[in-house]
Protein backbone atom coordinates (compact mmCIF):
# COMPACT_ATOMS: atom_id res chain seq x y z
CA UNK A 1 0.00 0.00 0.00
CA UNK A 2 1.28 3.53 -0.71
CA UNK A 3 1.32 4.64 2.89
CA UNK A 4 3.27 5.79 5.94
CA UNK A 5 3.40 2.46 6.67
CA UNK A 6 5.81 1.40 4.53
CA UNK A 7 9.03 3.42 5.57
CA UNK A 8 11.45 2.59 8.71
CA UNK A 9 10.69 4.70 11.41
CA UNK A 10 13.01 7.44 10.94
CA UNK A 11 11.46 8.21 7.89
CA UNK A 12 8.40 7.92 8.64
CA UNK A 13 8.86 10.57 11.87
CA UNK A 14 10.35 12.89 9.28
CA UNK A 15 7.44 12.82 6.56
CA UNK A 16 5.05 13.42 9.62
CA UNK A 17 6.53 16.44 10.62
CA UNK A 18 7.69 17.72 7.39
CA UNK A 19 5.81 20.82 6.00
CA UNK A 20 4.41 20.19 2.36
CA UNK A 21 4.18 22.69 0.16
CA UNK A 22 0.73 24.04 0.10
CA UNK A 23 -0.55 25.30 -3.50
CA UNK A 24 -2.34 28.14 -2.74
CA UNK A 25 -4.38 29.20 -4.95
CA UNK A 26 -4.33 26.09 -6.86
CA UNK A 27 -3.49 26.83 -10.78
CA UNK A 28 -5.71 25.53 -13.24
CA UNK A 29 -5.31 25.09 -17.41
CA UNK A 30 -8.14 23.82 -19.06
CA UNK A 31 -7.72 21.42 -21.91
CA UNK A 32 -8.11 22.94 -25.30
CA UNK A 33 -8.92 20.08 -27.57
CA UNK A 34 -10.05 16.50 -27.06
CA UNK A 35 -7.56 14.33 -25.43
CA UNK A 36 -6.99 12.34 -29.13
CA UNK A 37 -5.48 15.19 -31.01
CA UNK A 38 -3.63 16.63 -27.32
CA UNK A 39 0.23 16.20 -27.65
CA UNK A 40 1.57 14.41 -23.98
CA UNK A 41 4.48 15.26 -22.15
CA UNK A 42 5.47 12.78 -19.55
CA UNK A 43 7.54 14.23 -15.98
CA UNK A 44 9.04 11.62 -13.93
CA UNK A 45 10.79 12.17 -10.31
CA UNK A 46 12.60 8.57 -10.42
CA UNK A 47 16.31 9.79 -11.43
CA UNK A 48 16.50 8.28 -14.58
CA UNK A 49 19.01 9.48 -17.14
CA UNK A 50 20.24 8.56 -20.73
CA UNK A 51 23.77 7.18 -21.35
CA UNK A 52 26.27 10.11 -21.78
CA UNK A 53 23.89 12.94 -19.44
CA UNK A 54 25.38 13.61 -15.87
CA UNK A 55 24.11 11.60 -13.12
CA UNK A 56 21.53 13.33 -10.30
CA UNK A 57 24.05 14.45 -7.63
CA UNK A 58 23.85 13.23 -4.79
CA UNK A 59 25.52 15.63 -2.76
CA UNK A 60 23.59 18.39 -2.40
CA UNK A 61 22.05 19.64 0.19
CA UNK A 62 18.47 19.37 0.52
CA UNK A 63 18.38 17.35 -2.91
CA UNK A 64 19.30 17.75 -6.58
CA UNK A 65 17.08 20.34 -8.08
CA UNK A 66 17.91 20.04 -11.90
CA UNK A 67 16.25 17.73 -14.65
CA UNK A 68 17.27 15.94 -17.76
CA UNK A 69 15.50 16.36 -21.26
CA UNK A 70 14.23 13.26 -22.56
CA UNK A 71 13.91 12.92 -25.91
CA UNK A 72 10.82 11.57 -27.44
CA UNK A 73 12.67 9.03 -29.35
CA UNK A 74 14.50 7.70 -26.32
CA UNK A 75 14.87 3.72 -25.63
CA UNK A 76 12.92 3.17 -22.11
CA UNK A 77 15.75 0.01 -21.51
CA UNK A 78 18.44 2.72 -21.77
CA UNK A 79 17.58 5.34 -18.74
CA UNK A 80 19.33 4.31 -16.33
CA UNK A 81 18.08 5.17 -12.47
CA UNK A 82 20.17 7.60 -10.47
CA UNK A 83 17.53 8.14 -7.22
CA UNK A 84 19.19 8.42 -4.11
CA UNK A 85 16.59 7.63 -1.55
CA UNK A 86 16.87 4.24 0.01
CA UNK A 87 13.78 4.43 1.45
CA UNK A 88 11.98 2.46 -1.35
CA UNK A 89 12.21 -0.76 -3.35
CA UNK A 90 14.16 0.29 -6.58
CA UNK A 91 13.74 -3.67 -8.10
CA UNK A 92 10.89 -2.46 -10.27
CA UNK A 93 12.12 0.39 -12.07
CA UNK A 94 15.25 -1.31 -12.86
CA UNK A 95 13.41 -4.20 -14.36
CA UNK A 96 11.13 -1.95 -16.49
CA UNK A 97 12.06 1.97 -16.42
CA UNK A 98 8.58 2.14 -18.10
CA UNK A 99 7.02 1.57 -14.32
CA UNK A 100 8.13 5.23 -13.46
CA UNK A 101 8.90 6.74 -16.85
CA UNK A 102 6.10 4.98 -19.57
CA UNK A 103 6.83 6.00 -22.09
CA UNK A 104 6.42 3.06 -24.43
CA UNK A 105 3.06 2.82 -23.14
CA UNK A 106 2.39 6.53 -24.16
CA UNK A 107 4.09 5.35 -27.92
CA UNK A 108 0.85 2.71 -27.47
CA UNK A 109 -1.45 5.08 -26.23
CA UNK A 110 -0.80 6.85 -29.44
CA UNK A 111 -1.45 4.45 -31.49
CA UNK A 112 -4.42 3.28 -29.87
CA UNK A 113 -5.55 7.04 -31.08
CA UNK A 114 -6.41 7.60 -27.08
CA UNK A 115 -3.58 10.62 -27.45
CA UNK A 116 -2.62 12.37 -30.61
CA UNK A 117 0.92 12.78 -30.22
CA UNK A 118 4.39 13.20 -27.98
CA UNK A 119 6.19 15.81 -26.93
CA UNK A 120 9.33 16.11 -28.41
CA UNK A 121 11.00 16.36 -24.99
CA UNK A 122 10.01 14.73 -21.72
CA UNK A 123 11.30 15.85 -18.50
CA UNK A 124 13.20 13.71 -15.77
CA UNK A 125 14.07 14.79 -11.99
CA UNK A 126 15.15 13.21 -9.02
CA UNK A 127 11.97 13.82 -6.49
CA UNK A 128 14.10 13.35 -3.50
CA UNK A 129 13.63 17.15 -2.85
CA UNK A 130 13.65 18.16 1.05
CA UNK A 131 14.58 21.73 0.04
CA UNK A 132 12.15 23.01 -3.02
CA UNK A 133 13.39 26.44 -3.11
CA UNK A 134 15.43 26.46 -5.92
CA UNK A 135 13.17 23.48 -7.77
CA UNK A 136 10.33 26.06 -7.53
CA UNK A 137 12.38 28.95 -8.52
CA UNK A 138 14.30 28.00 -11.10
CA UNK A 139 13.96 24.66 -12.70
CA UNK A 140 10.28 24.03 -12.53
CA UNK A 141 9.52 27.30 -14.40
CA UNK A 142 12.67 26.15 -16.82
CA UNK A 143 11.12 22.88 -17.40
CA UNK A 144 7.85 24.23 -18.27
CA UNK A 145 9.22 26.82 -20.70
CA UNK A 146 10.48 23.90 -22.46
CA UNK A 147 7.47 22.13 -22.49
CA UNK A 148 5.57 25.17 -23.52
CA UNK A 149 8.05 25.35 -26.72
CA UNK A 150 7.90 21.78 -27.47
CA UNK A 151 3.86 22.19 -27.64
CA UNK A 152 2.76 20.19 -25.30
CA UNK A 153 -0.78 20.14 -24.67
CA UNK A 154 -0.95 17.96 -21.62
CA UNK A 155 1.41 15.99 -19.05
CA UNK A 156 1.19 13.33 -17.12
CA UNK A 157 3.34 13.21 -13.85
CA UNK A 158 5.02 10.03 -12.09
CA UNK A 159 6.38 10.14 -8.94
CA UNK A 160 8.36 7.00 -7.73
CA UNK B 1 8.89 13.48 -1.73
CA UNK B 2 8.64 12.27 -4.68
CA UNK B 3 5.12 13.27 -4.31
CA UNK B 4 6.33 16.78 -3.57
CA UNK B 5 8.28 16.98 -6.45
CA UNK B 6 5.99 16.07 -9.27
CA UNK B 7 3.25 18.02 -7.32
CA UNK B 8 5.63 21.27 -7.67
CA UNK B 9 6.34 20.88 -11.11
CA UNK B 10 2.83 20.08 -11.85
CA UNK B 11 1.69 23.21 -10.44
CA UNK B 12 4.78 25.12 -12.58
CA UNK B 13 3.39 23.49 -15.24
CA UNK B 14 -0.51 24.33 -15.55
CA UNK B 15 0.74 28.17 -14.60
CA UNK B 16 2.32 28.02 -18.08
CA UNK B 17 -0.44 26.86 -19.44
CA UNK B 18 -0.40 23.20 -19.70
CA UNK B 19 -3.02 20.90 -18.08
CA UNK B 20 -1.54 18.25 -15.67
CA UNK B 21 -2.58 15.02 -14.20
CA UNK B 22 -0.15 13.80 -11.13
CA UNK B 23 0.08 10.11 -10.28
CA UNK B 24 0.22 10.29 -6.26
CA UNK B 25 1.29 7.46 -3.81
CA UNK B 26 0.70 9.01 -0.25
CA UNK B 27 -3.00 10.37 -0.10
CA UNK B 28 -2.12 12.74 3.09
CA UNK B 29 0.48 14.26 0.66
CA UNK B 30 -1.92 15.75 -2.33
CA UNK B 31 -4.55 16.15 0.36
CA UNK B 32 -2.47 19.24 2.17
CA UNK B 33 -0.21 20.48 -0.94
CA UNK B 34 -3.75 20.38 -3.57
CA UNK B 35 -2.58 19.78 -6.71
CA UNK B 36 -4.74 20.40 -9.58
CA UNK B 37 -5.28 17.05 -10.83
CA UNK B 38 -4.06 13.78 -9.08
CA UNK B 39 -4.64 10.41 -8.89
CA UNK B 40 -4.18 8.23 -5.57
CA UNK B 41 -2.92 4.98 -6.56
CA UNK B 42 -2.40 1.99 -3.41
CA UNK B 43 0.34 0.80 -4.80
CA UNK B 44 4.11 0.50 -2.34
CA UNK B 45 6.71 3.72 -3.10
CA UNK B 46 8.95 2.45 -6.62
CA UNK B 47 6.00 0.76 -8.04
CA UNK B 48 3.70 4.07 -9.47
CA UNK B 49 2.22 1.95 -12.07
CA UNK B 50 1.61 -1.21 -10.02
CA UNK B 51 3.59 -3.74 -11.87
CA UNK B 52 6.68 -3.80 -13.82
CA UNK B 53 6.64 -5.52 -17.36
CA UNK B 54 2.77 -5.78 -17.30
CA UNK B 55 1.81 -3.15 -20.38
CA UNK B 56 -1.93 -3.73 -19.48
CA UNK B 57 -1.68 -3.02 -15.76
CA UNK B 58 0.53 0.33 -16.50
CA UNK B 59 -1.90 1.52 -19.00
CA UNK B 60 -5.21 0.93 -17.05
CA UNK B 61 -3.35 3.53 -15.01
CA UNK B 62 -2.74 5.81 -17.01
CA UNK B 63 -6.01 5.65 -18.74
CA UNK B 64 -7.89 6.48 -15.26
CA UNK B 65 -5.19 9.41 -15.12
CA UNK B 66 -5.94 10.83 -18.43
CA UNK B 67 -9.75 10.37 -18.00
CA UNK B 68 -9.16 13.13 -14.58
CA UNK B 69 -7.96 15.19 -17.84
CA UNK B 70 -11.16 14.54 -19.86
CA UNK B 71 -13.80 15.45 -16.64
CA UNK B 72 -16.15 17.78 -17.89
CA UNK B 73 -17.35 19.23 -14.81
CA UNK B 74 -14.21 19.58 -12.57
CA UNK B 75 -13.57 21.45 -9.48
CA UNK B 76 -10.30 21.67 -8.32
CA UNK B 77 -8.20 20.49 -6.35
CA UNK B 78 -9.43 16.88 -8.00
CA UNK B 79 -8.14 13.93 -6.43
CA UNK B 80 -9.51 10.72 -7.78
CA UNK B 81 -8.76 6.92 -6.48
CA UNK B 82 -7.42 4.19 -8.37
CA UNK B 83 -9.31 1.67 -8.65
CA UNK B 84 -12.66 4.40 -8.54
CA UNK B 85 -14.57 3.73 -5.50
CA UNK B 86 -17.42 1.67 -6.76
CA UNK B 87 -20.87 4.16 -6.45
CA UNK B 88 -22.64 4.07 -3.41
Amino acid sequence: MGDLNEFSLPVKLFLKAYPWRKIDPVPWAPRKKPLAECRLALVSSAGFVLPGQKPFDESIRGGDYSFREIPGDAEVQELRESHRSESFDHTGIHEDPNLAFPLDRARELVLRGRIGSLSRRHLSFMGSITAPGRLIQQTAPASAQLLVEDAADVALLVPV
Amino acid sequence: MCNQTVCLVGAELERHGIPTVVIQLLREVAERMRPPRALFVPFRHGYPLDKPNDPQRQLAVMDAALRLLEDPAPSPPVLAEFPASSPH
